[in-house]
């Protein structure tokens, strides 16, 4: 059948970035899918969760609409319905988004499920998987099973929730994502099992709608990527408003009963307890999509569940490439979009450089939001280097004081004997539309110098970039 | 106020010299035009001449005292009305150079003028000013360089040149991995302590992208082929070697009859082996291999290379010698070849032209050598000008033997002539001692017997 220079298998971020750029490039492009254009981000994971937070910070605002002057007469009110419709409205506009970049960009887009069956040939059959319901319509003019050949294979095929033994998700009464999504009501109370970005993110918009909400962490901080400094500030956001957060702990056993679950923990000491919840949120992250596409039989190598390639999606099968999740951490939207163009410009001959991935930056839209990237304070130290730290409170920046929004942190390492930034980390309000502030300056490799030397439009929360990295350099001028 | 005589630059590139003597003492009287000290440098002495009159009141850099700064403070001359030995003793408190402080205690309160802006002008600088001196020591040669300021530090910090540094960043920028290989791999040089590489153009234009190249061709009209290490090893040092080192050229043409019939004799009475086949063929470029060692010797002066603050004056003939290889070229050296006899130079050149052929050579059997021989004669290429390979000083392109008219003694005569072209890298070898060193070689192939001594 039909002959492609690139066959995506995977429509997610990185798998339709990639065709988007294939096609710029003047290669012929498919993207297989068996279930939603845009993947899990833009259907089940980054963009409905955004909407979700978003009703919840309005909710928040208009429950404290006293601080700013303002009067609500009568009771502010939600309805989860609605939210959900809401967040599941966004989802589909974007869905419907994807489509039309597919046939504006003249790629061909196959429903089902693919299996490499050799190098350069995929077969394509009906999708097996039971897709998660509501679901967008497929889109019209796609192509269906078949076989189909290409020059070029790109695994895109995402990840999914990591399932721990013995406390399997129901759908019911323990959640994945999915569930805790589209939830027919919310509970009275919720126990979220993991405080990863997406753990984190559910706890914060569920305690915002008024549930009582615990996380449990196995490791000793939450959001353990984050800067230590970073995540203690946002743990005592979240207990202030009133979430439980226990650390270095366990969950030993679930016991389900008719409407609710009860927990067993055990933390590091080995102290045991147990906790009752209406629901719970397994969110203990991700595994790679990696069965049913003939990878083994390629002799495609994985390293811990991962595909492994060189950096620009190359994997040590000639012709087959991976980006995205399923290519290894960090399991990110953005790194799979980028990962994509990379592995698309490395096979028309380009010569793209091969993704930094110390600059990816992570953002979490709990409430405070955190943003980061590069190394924390630990893991600079941890590589032996000499740093300067640079610290910068919201309460020393007039739009934050402005904005109610007095609490928070931007943090700045620095690599003390050439300047270098190594990192940043912030927690507070819309850190997540700073940060790309830093990624660009390391992108660039600026040094202290050059960010010292930029001015900073006033008034603005970016203000507070610019003092920590003076901050650094004994030179703070707000605090 | 006191009148500051400092280090003068002699040069635009000069950023350190010697204080080889002082010609005044401190108490002399200075008039306008005496010459007050000699400077010396890698290249030349110059007598640091008054400008102003007064009295020699303070010398603060001592005779002999080795990399003096340019406008490092050497001196304070006490102008007209000035008290002598005041200017004497402020000049502790004002001078930088470690030699004053250690030998002028005087207390500061004292000095009259101690953080003087005086000294409008320096007062002795023969012709060169040193201001363009202490600018090229400070901006990098030539144009603007694209580098990433994390990249610009670290090369500092490492005294690396940052325009010596290829760039693999956007548009070729210099970035942190670059500048981190160049340390690792001693890729780039190292700034020179001599004001900053002057041989340099002032502005080396960048060629045209590769986009911008091939936008000029059909698409599909041509094939891409990478450029392997050699290719970009021939490249850059190409371009290196045409922008920093000044060619010239000296052509002669030598009457190759006596050669010749030289070589017909010496390969006649070559022994034979087991196998029948005789124990050497010696061919022309033998010969001119031998010719150049030799001629080489008789001009040691030419037989030299080039560094920024040094002449390096070879002992040895090393004579390398282009051969052409798939994709590309290598010149395998013949060491000491003054030494060797034609059979040996024939053998050991054939040895090196098959392994060069399959790759097989070590780097230490390509590089060095202080001139090349590259013979273009096999194709009838009758005379070409060759680029010299550094640390060459000097490269000869030979072209083919043919038989040509020439006139003898007022005589029409037929012989087999030979022309070459001596490539010469004007900073070592200047015109006059080129012609010697192509004379000697001209004589020698002319009058090959004289290779047998």
């Amino acid at each position: 059948m039909s002959n492609y220079d690139v066959l995506i298998i995977g429509g997610g971020p990185g798998g339709y970035v990639a065709a988007i750029r294939a096609a710029q490039l003047g290669l012929k492009t498919a993207v297989i899918e068996r279930e939603h254009l845009g993947g899990i981000c833009l259907n089940w994971g980054c963009i409905p969760t955004k909407a979700l937070l978003r009703s919840a910070e309005i909710y928040h605002y208009a429950t404290h609409a006293k601080d700013y002057g303002l009067g609500i007469e009568g009771k502010v009110t939600f309805d989860p319905a609605a939210i959900v419709k809401r967040s599941r409205g966004v989802s589909a506009q974007l869905n419907g988004g994807i489509g039309f970049l597919m046939k504006k960009n003249k790629i061909d887009v196959i429903w089902g499920e693919a299996t490499i069956s050799k190098v350069g040939e995929v077969v394509v059959t009906e999708t097996k998987k039971p897709v998660v319901q509501p679901q967008n319509p497929i889109p019209k003019g796609v192509m269906g099973p078949g076989t189909y050949q290409a020059k070029h294979i790109i695994v895109a095929t995402g990840a999914r929730p990591r399932v721990l033994p013995g406390i399997e998700p129901d759908g019911k009464l323990i959640w994945t994502y999915f569930e805790a999504m589209v939830p027919p009501a919310f509970p009275k109370s919720l126990i979220v099992m993991g405080s990863g970005a997406i753990g984190i993110e559910f706890a914060s918009f569920y305690r915002t709608m008024g549930v009582e909400v615990t996380v449990v962490e196995v490791l000793p901080q939450i959001m353990p990527v984050e800067d230590a400094e970073i995540s203690a500030h946002a743990r005592k956001r979240f207990e202030k408003q009133g979430m439980k957060i226990l650390t270095s702990t366990k969950v030993t056993k679930v016991e389900k009963k008719a409407n609710s679950v009860v927990c067993t923990l055990e933390d590091d000491k080995g102290a045991k307890q147990t906790i009752e919840a209406e629901r719970m949120i397994s969110a203990v992250g991700v595994v790679c999509n990696t069965e049913g596409l003939g990878l083994e039989k390629l002799g495609v190598k994985l390293d811990r569940g991962a595909i492994v390639t060189d950096g620009l999606g190359k994997t040590n099968v000639a012709g087959v490439y991976a980006i995205g999740d399923v290519a290894g951490p960090p399991m990110l939207a953005h790194k799979a979009e980028h990962e994509g163009v990379l592995c698309v410009e490395a096979i028309k001959g380009l010569h793209p450089h091969a993704m930094e991935k110390t600059m990816i930056p992570g953002c979490t839209y709990c409430h405070p939001q955190v943003a980061s990237v590069g190394l924390t304070e630990a893991k600079a130290k941890e590589a032996g280097i000499a740093v300067k730290i640079g610290r910068f409170p919201f309460a020393g920046n007039g739009k934050a004081i402005a904005l109610g929004e007095p609490e928070g942190l931007v943090k700045t390492i620095f690599d003390a004997k050439t300047g270098k930034l190594l990192g940043a980390h912030m927690v507070g309000a819309e850190v997540t539309e700073l940060i790309q502030g830093y990624v660009v300056a390391m992108n660039c490799e600026t040094t202290e110098e050059e960010l010292i030397h930029t001015v900073f439009p006033h008034p603005t929360l970016s203000e507070m970039m610019h003092e920590s990295v003076m901050d650094a350099y004994g030179r703070v001028i707000h605090t | 106020m006191p009148i500051k005589i400092l280090m003068p630059a002699l040069s635009p590139t000069m950023e350190k010299g010697n204080l080889a003597r002082w010609l005044k003492k401190e108490g002399d009287t200075i008039k306008s035009g005496d010459v007050l000290a000699e400077i010396e440098t890698d290249k030349a002495t110059m007598e640091v001449e008054a400008v102003d009159e007064g009295v020699l009141a303070k010398i603060l850099v001592p005779d002999g005292a080795q990399d003096v700064k340019v406008n490092e403070l050497i001196a304070l001359i006490a102008g007209e009305g000035e008290d002598v030995k005041a200017v004497a003793s402020g000049a502790g408190a004002s001078a930088s150079a470690p030699a004053a402080k250690a030998e002028a205690p005087a207390p500061k309160a004292e000095a009259p003028a101690p953080k003087a802006e005086a000294a409008p002008a320096p007062v002795a600088a023969p012709a060169a000013e040193p201001a363009p001196a202490a600018k090229s020591a400070a901006a990098p040669s030539g144009g603007r360089v694209f580098a990433s300021p994390l990249a610009k530090r670290l090369a500092k910090e490492a005294g690396i040149e940052i325009a010596a540094i290829e760039g693999s960043g956007p548009h070729g920028r210099v970035v942190e991995r670059d500048v981190k290989a160049a340390i690792a791999g001693g890729g780039a040089k190292k700034a020179a302590p001599q004001a900053a590489s002057a041989p340099k153009a002032p502005a080396l234009a960048a060629g045209m992208s590769d986009e911008t190249i091939k936008k000029l061709f059909e698409p599909g009209s041509f094939e891409e082929v990478p450029h392997d290490s050699m290719r970009k090893v021939i490249a850059k040092r190409l371009v290196e070697a045409k922008q920093t080192i000044p060619h010239f050229y000296l052509t002669v043409d030598c009457n190759l009859t006596s050669l010749l019939a030289a070589r017909e004799a010496i390969n006649a009475a070559a022994p034979k082996g087991k196998d029948k086949q005789p124990a050497y063929k010696i061919s022309v470029n033998d010969f001119v291999i031998k010719a150049l060692a030799m001629a080489l010797q008789r001009v040691p002066e030419a037989n030299v290379t080039f560094t920024e603050n040094t002449m390096l004056k070879h002992r040895h003939s090393d004579v390398a010698v282009a051969v052409s290889i798939p994709g590309g070229l290598i010149t395998p050296v013949v060491r000491k070849a003054e030494t060797k006899g034609l059979a040996a130079i024939s053998a050991e050149m054939k040895d090196l032209a098959t392994r060069a052929r399959s790759r097989k050579l070590q780097p230490q059997e390509y590089q060095g050598g202080s001139t090349a021989v590259s013979n273009l004669g096999m194709f009838g290429i009758k005379n070409f000008q060759a680029v010299i390979n550094p640390p060459h000083a000097t490269i000869l392109a030979v072209g083919a033997g043919e038989e040509r008219v020439i006139v003898e003694k007022g005589q029409m005569k037929v012989a087999t002539m030979m022309s070459v072209t001596l490539s010469t890298d004007h900073r070592a070898v200047d015109g006059a001692l080129g012609a010697e060193l192509i004379s000697a070689f001209k004589d020698l192939i002319e009058n090959p017997v004289g290779m047998l001594v």
